[in-house]
């Protein structure tokens, strides 16, 4: 079981801002969803086979690339060739 | 926001002119690509308001693929937003109607490319499944739908949502019509890296003699509508009648493949929607505040409650001490499953089952998160082990359709394919 607390917790490291009136709705459909996938700790891993993942790499080339007003464009807010962000440090 | 006129079914959220060219083996084709498919001037939302004014200024490479060989483009298609949904209705642009019941979800999350094909409205579209997106509407709405296997089309310009599980896929009204979007979309992209230079060649014959069909009895057991499972098995029996043979099997791991799915699809939304950030592209953040606090308000007014979930499932899964017991344990039952789909692709060709448990609920019907996630239980398997997956229309169950899932090997697309195409004209006769 998580707490509202630890809801408002993980919302805080993701960044994703969670409204304060859902925050006990948000919290009962994640205890349910939770607790459903409790049926992964019967999970015991069998040594059978299965297909392994690549990447398949290229040749390290040098290829174009957007037209820089473009991208720049699409972020409304920029100068001198980069775009303004907001600020990192506090 | 309204739908576009002269779309009754909220199949859209951009419409376009086509202008299909006349040569090329899609020659005066139009053809609606779901809205999480990047298109050059074309706006591309995801269904998300946190994309509102975006426009991409590049193509996905089967758009390119498309357009290179006649089609037009007919609009971007509604969806769930960023793809998590079951039913069309998560959409910042409102949810699409099924067009065999208006009153019922069309399927999701690519609802609007399947009902704008059931529609009428385009011969053909494409879609993307992360867990059911392509076979689900399709079977909802009565056409037939691809999910191929996971390195036979090229995601450059997809927007990702679940990387190691997503596909790119056609759906049309007839297996011919999908096989002849999905030549022209497998043709190899080297900027995905996970794609493999396969040349498709289906031989739709409707020759099954001699076919091993597996049936997992886990495909028919609780939750699975009497009615569904009694179409199916009947759809089944007409691949028997044509001279294939039915072999009963069992597949355990399908006891936690749905929540492997959940928490690997929650972990990676986690990580692929932190690009969304005001910054680059989407609705601006105020570059006066901090870099957090000018995030998290970009996130809150623009993710609808579904992405939030997910996100929040996903950074849990993911987190200090819940790392094993979630995500490394999903993986565990994820390479459980693959081992089960091997060991029965030794004694069988094909496996069949129903696509969905159910025919189209209401919309508004399903308000838990949990019961939506529950109808993905027979289309997530195929994408944890990357196989190749159609849904074929079968039959209805009072008046709404039942779709015919077939699955196959690795790479053995062009197979399912030509036993959907079996028992479409099987069933025709």
């Amino acid at each position: 079981m998580v707490s509202p607390e630890d809801v408002e917790k993980i919302a805080n490291l993701a960044d994703i801002g969670l409204p304060r009136e859902r925050l006990g709705e948000f919290t009962r459909e994640f205890n349910a969803i939770l607790e459903y996938f409790d049926i992964l700790d019967a999970v015991r891993e069998d040594a059978g086979e299965h297909a392994r993942e690549f990447n398949i790499m290229r040749e390290d080339e040098v290829t174009g690339s957007l037209p820089q007003e473009e991208v720049l464009a699409l972020a409304r807010d920029s100068e001198d060739g980069f775009i303004r962000a907001p600020r990192v440090m506090e | 926001m309204t739908a576009p006129a002269g779309d009754r079914f909220n199949a859209f959220i951009t419409r376009c002119e086509p202008k299909p060219g006349t040569t090329g083996k899609l020659a005066g084709l139009a053809v609606a690509v779901k809205d999480n498919i990047s298109t050059r001037g074309i706006p591309t939302s995801c269904g998300s308001k946190i994309l509102e004014g975006y426009t991409p200024p590049y193509h996905a490479h089967i758009v390119d693929l498309i357009l290179a060989e006649g089609a037009g483009i007919a609009g971007k298609t509604n969806m769930d937003e960023f793809g998590m949904g079951s039913s069309t209705e998560n959409s910042a642009f409102g949810p699409t109607k099924n067009p065999v019941d208006p009153a019922r979800v069309p399927g999701g999350s690519s609802g609007g490319s399947a009902a704008a094909v059931a529609a009428g409205m385009v011969p053909m579209a494409l879609g993307s499944d992360t867990g059911g997106s392509i076979r689900c509407p399709a079977a909802f709405c009565g056409i037939v739908g691809l999910k191929p296997s996971y390195g036979r089309v090229s995601r450059y310009g997809l927007v990702a949502y679940a990387n190691s599980l997503e596909q790119i896929g056609p759906l049309a009204g007839s297996v011919t019509d999908v096989c002849r979007l999905m030549g022209v979309i497998s043709r190899y992209d080297p900027r995905d890296s996970t794609m493999q230079d396969r040349p498709f060649a289906p031989r739709l014959t409707g020759d099954v003699k001699g076919l091993r069909i597996g049936v997992p009895s886990e495909f028919f057991g609780a939750g699975v509508d009497p009615g569904v499972a009694e179409t199916v098995k009947g759809a089944i029996g007409i691949l028997e009648g044509l001279g294939a043979r039915v072999v009963p099997c069992s597949m355990p791991s399908m006891a936690y493949a749905l929540a492997a799915y959940y928490v690997t699809c929650t972990s990676e939304a986690s990580s692929n929607l932190a690009r969304f950030d005001g910054v680059r592209y989407g609705p601006p953040g105020d570059v006066r505040s901090a870099w957090h606090d000018a995030f998290r308000v970009i996130r809150e007014k623009g993710f609808g409650e579904e992405v939030r979930r997910r996100v929040l499932l996903g950074t849990f899964a993911l987190s200090a001490g819940y790392y094993g017991k979630y995500y490394a344990k999903a993986q565990a039952a994820r390479r459980n499953v693959s081992a089960d789909f091997a060991r029965i692709f030794r004694e069988v060709d094909v496996i069949a089952g129903p696509t969905m448990p159910t025919t189209a609920f209401r919309i508004g019907e399903k308000t838990a998160p949990l019961s939506m996630y529950l109808s993905d239980i027979l289309t997530v398997p195929a994408n944890l082990a990357g196989i190749p997956a159609v849904s074929v229309p079968c039959g209805k169950v009072d008046g709404l359709p039942v779709g015919l899932q077939v699955m196959g090997r690795r790479f053995e697309d062009e197979r399912v394919l030509e036993v959907a195409y079996a028992y479409e004209q099987g069933a025709a006769r």
